[in-house]
Parts: structure tokens; C-alpha cells; sequence
């Protein structure tokens, strides 16, 4: 539609706005004594990326801020609520606290990079079916969180399963859902 | 987060010519990106030793051998771990989650810092963060701080599960820097905080922990952590036990306790009552009152004392 504005370009233009008027600031970004930004290639979801960027700058804020890939949430960058969670080399990790220049050499993978084209990933689906969210915002980590257990072998039990996502904090508390979608992913259900 | 230089160590002699005072090494980065966030550390540099060949969980009819580098994922699953050392392996597989404990090494568990509000919050004085501003937990919100090993300085209590096994197996570390080599039980590594909290360790500048070497022990074990929610949190209280049963009675018992220590706490006094007893729940729970022989309650987590009293009861009784 001519004219119109998405919620996340109009955002990000008003960020934009904010910056140039004050001191320009990133996270990772020194104040005093500024290190020079490093170039830093990654690979995410099989595709080649280039940035340069502060060595201060995470996984996390490279994915969002520089690449453009925003299915990575933003919940506590403190390592404590798991929506940002993503795989580095196949393992899930949480992206807030990976500094993106450690990532150099590794395969990243996101939400975005989980689905075979239009066919969900089956933990999507499963998200889906089971209605494994409410407002959405952890369902990124979560899902990504799920693709890794519902290949784990020492995942048996329900109590196995809510232990195995307990580093994914949902707050309109999905979790039994979510319990049921991992299930379903399993072909349990 | 402050501007830091970065530099990625490709042997352990270039990362010891790199380390040293000013200077983080970085292995999973759940504690030092953690805190550099919070400017509660601020390294001019941080050296990256993930490529550093520390790796490698080597098990001998002497002991366990764990790379400072492995992760604790590993190590927990890794299965001869679970069956000869299953302490470790549950201490592991209760800490953090399962993202953190995929990212989070060996050596860095052990230097992890305290969850200790006060020294997480920058606005705060701290004297392990600021020696000299004081402790605002003393007399503050202390319900999760340590009952044993305190100071007028300083209540912080450690947070290491895996560390608390560790102390219980007798394990050392193997430190090394650009002088050499040396290996010091890990009991001996932690340091009281009397008048200097900010000095938790032996560790030197520039010093890094190469692997962790665990005797080898046969007894039953246990490792039983209790805490506010089921998953994902920290210690109130924990134990991890040893113990060697024959026909109902106790020959001997190994027990270190977590969460309620400003360092891992062995409980030599518990292990010696134990000696001879019935191996029964009454003996635990008589011999666990040595426990918090001399332990110092604060205003809000008095609830410690027969909380790990019981744990340690439970762990006894529990071990397998």
C-alpha cells in the first residue's frame, strides 16, 4: 500500500532520529577511549554476513540491529529468560550473552532459518497446532529451545520435558502448551 | 558495556603472554558478559581461549580428568561421569539452563561470581567490588546469603554447585601461568572473605585453570539442591555426599554444602560423627546439627540452618 508505514520501519526511522540528535551511542559502544570496530563475518542460517563492529557488540544486537533478522527476541539481556536463544553450531545457546566475534568461523542459526521455505519446521507446526503461545514474544526462544530437545534421548517424561525448556521464561505462561507442542514435535501425540 | 581490546589466544602460551592484569579471559562468557554488562567487570582486554586445546574428560581407574574448556552439557551427559562421579554430573545438570549450561565451561564454573544483589548492582557499595564502600547485605536484603564462612566485610555466598561437589570429592585444579605449573585443591583455591572479599581465590593474574582432577570414588553419592523453584535457580541450600556403607553401619562419608557458604564448605565434623553410626535417617539429621556449628544467621535467612541441616539428611539417605 503507497504511504503506508510498518510498526517496525517507523520505529526503527524514530531510533534513527533520536541517535543523530544526541551522542551516538551502541551497545558495545565505548565512550571514552574508543576501540576500533573490528570486521566480522558470520554465517547465519547458511547465508554469508560482514559487519564491523565493536567487539562488545553480541550476537544478539549483530542479529537484530546490523543483519535485519528480528524473529531473535530481545526479552532480559541478562542470560535469564531464553527468548533470545538461537543455535550456534547446532547448539542452543542464548545470543545476549555470545559475543557476536566469537561466532566467527561457526554456523549460526536463527528462527528464521529453521523452516524449509513455506513448510514449517515441525516444532513450528507443533507451536501452531498446540497454540504453544499468547502474546508471542518468547516463542522464538522457545522454539528454537524445543528443536534441540525433541531430538534429545534423555528426554522422557513431561517433568523431562518442562526441565529440558526451563531455560525459557514464559510469561502468559504457555507452558503446558508448550509442553504439548514439544510432545506433538516428538510424534507423541 | 565499556570498550574492551579483543584477541583470540591460538595456544595457551600466546594466551599467557597475553594475560594478566586488565585482561578477562573469555571461554563460555555466561558470567564475564554477564557482568560487563553490568560494569561490574570492566577489562581493558578480553582474550579469547575457546580455541586452547583444554578439552578432553578422561576417566582412569585413578580419577576423572576434565579440560578446563569442556562444557558443562558434556560433562554432565558424558556417561561414565554419570555413573562413577553421578555427583558431579547431578550438580551439573541442576545448575543454570540448558542454553547456559551448552555455553559455560568447566573453568569458568568455578570462577563464576556471586549472585549477591548488592555486588551485581554497580550503583550499590560492594567491598568485594569496591573494597572499602562497605556491604549493604549485612544489614539488608539477605535471604539467600551465606550463614557459614561470613565477615563483617562481606556475606556473599558462592554459587557453584559443580564446586561444591568438587570440594566434596577432594578434587584439584591444575593452574597454570607464565612461570609454570602448579595443582591446588580446590578447598585450599577458595578464600574466606575476611577483610578483603575482592581476593576470592589463588588464582594469579594472568593465571588460567587448565583441567580439573578428580579422584576416583566408589561410594554411593548425592547431590540435593534445594531452592525456590524447581528448575533454574540458584542453592538455598545443597549437599553432595559420599557415603561408604557396610552391613547398616557408616565406615565413612565425604559431604560438602553449597548456598550456605561464602566459599564451598566441607564438613569435616559431620563426616567424623558419621563414622561408626547406624546409617540411619536419625544419625544424618544428629550428625548434620555439626553443620551450622558456628554458623551465623542474618536477619533474613536464619531459615538456612535446619534447611541444610535436612538437605544433608536427605542426601545421605538419598545416595546411590
Amino acid at each position: 500500500m503507497a504511504g503506508s508505514v510498518s510498526r517496525r520501519g517507523f520505529l526503527g526511522g524514530a531510533a534513527a532520529a533520536s541517535v543523530a540528535g544526541t551522542v551516538a551511542w551502541a551497545p558495545g559502544r565505548a565512550w571514552a577511549d574508543p576501540v576500533p570496530p573490528a570486521r566480522i563475518r558470520l554465517s547465519v542460517n547458511g547465508k554469508p554476513y560482514e559487519l564491523d563492529a565493536d567487539p562488545g557488540v553480541t550476537l544478539l544486537d549483530a542479529l537484530r540491529e546490523r543483519i535485519g533478522l528480528t524473529g531473535t527476541k530481545k526479552g532480559c539481556d541478562r542470560g535469564q529468560c531464553g527468548a533470545c536463544t538461537v543455535h550456534v553450531d547446532g547448539r542452543r545457546v542464548v545470543s545476549c550473552l555470545t559475543l557476536a566475534i566469537t561466532c566467527v568461523g561457526k554456523n549460526v542459526t536463527t528462527i528464521e532459518g529453521i523452516a524449509d521455505g513455506d513448510a514449517l519446521h515441525p516444532v513450528q507446526q507443533a507451536f501452531v497446532d498446540c497454540d504453544g503461545f499468547q502474546c508471542g514474544f518468547c516463542t522464538s526462544g522457545q522454539i528454537m529451545s524445543a528443536v534441540e530437545v525433541v531430538s534429545d534421548r534423555s528426554v522422557h517424561t513431561d517433568d523431562d520435558i518442562r526441565e529440558a525448556m526451563s531455560g525459557n521464561i514464559c510469561r502468559c505462561g504457555a507452558y503446558s502448551n508448550i509442553v504439548d507442542a514439544v510432545k506433538q514435535a516428538r510424534g507423541e501425540k | 558495556m565499556r570498550g574492551f581490546g579483543y584477541g583470540a589466544a591460538a595456544s595457551v602460551r600466546q594466551a599467557l603472554t597475553q594475560g594478566g592484569d586488565g585482561t578477562s579471559y573469555l571461554a563460555g562468557g555466561t558470567t564475564l558478559v554477564d557482568l560487563m554488562k553490568l560494569e561490574v567487570m570492566t577489562p581493558a582486554h578480553v582474550v579469547d581461549i575457546n580455541s586452547l586445546p583444554l578439552r578432553g574428560i578422561q576417566c582412569t581407574p585413578a580419577g576423572l580428568r576434565i579440560g578446563a574448556l569442556e562444557r558443562m552439557a558434556d560433562v554432565a551427559v558424558h556417561h561414565e561421569v554419570a555413573s562413577r562421579w553421578s555427583m558431579v554430573a547431578t550438580a551439573l545438570r541442576l545448575s543454570a539452563s540448558p542454553q547456559l549450561r551448552n555455553m559455560a565451561s568447566i573453568g569458568g564454573n568455578l570462577l563464576q561470581r556471586t549472585r549477591c544483589d548488592y555486588f551485581r548492582d554497580v550503583r550499590m557499595p560492594c567491598n568485594k567490588r569496591k573494597p572499602g564502600s562497605g556491604c549493604p547485605a549485612v544489614n539488608g536484603a539477605n535471604r539467600t546469603h551465606a550463614v557459614l564462612g561470613t565477615s563483617a566485610s562481606c556475606v556473599a555466598t558462592h554459587a557453584s554447585d559443580l564446586a561444591v561437589a568438587l570440594v566434596a570429592l577432594d578434587a584439584s585444579i591444575r593452574l597454570q601461568d607464565r612461570h609454570g605449573q602448579r595443582v591446588v585443591r580446590l578447598a585450599d583455591f577458595y578464600r574466606l572473605p575476611g577483610d578483603t572479599p575482592a581476593v576470592e581465590n589463588q588464582l594469579r593474574p594472568g593465571e588460567l585453570i587448565t583441567e580439573v582432577i578428580v579422584p576416583a570414588c566408589d561410594w554411593p553419592q548425592a547431590y540435593v539442591k534445594v531452592r525456590d523453584r524447581t528448575s533454574y535457580e540458584f542453592a538455598l541450600a545443597s549437599a553432595a555426599v559420599a557415603v561408604d556403607v557396610h552391613r547398616g553401619v557408616v565406615r565413612d562419608a565425604r559431604i560438602a554444602v553449597g548456598g550456605v557458604g561464602t566459599r564451598p564448605w566441607r564438613l569435616p565434623a559431620t563426616e567424623e560423627a558419621l563414622r561408626g553410626k547406624p546409617a540411619t535417617e536419625e544419625s544424618y539429621l544428629e550428625a548434620a546439627k555439626l553443620a551450622v556449628v558456628g554458623a551465623k544467621p542474618l536477619g533474613d535467612n536464619a531459615f538456612k540452618l535446619p534447611l541444610v541441616q535436612r538437605t544433608i539428611a536427605r542426601a545421605l539417605a538419598g545416595a546411590r
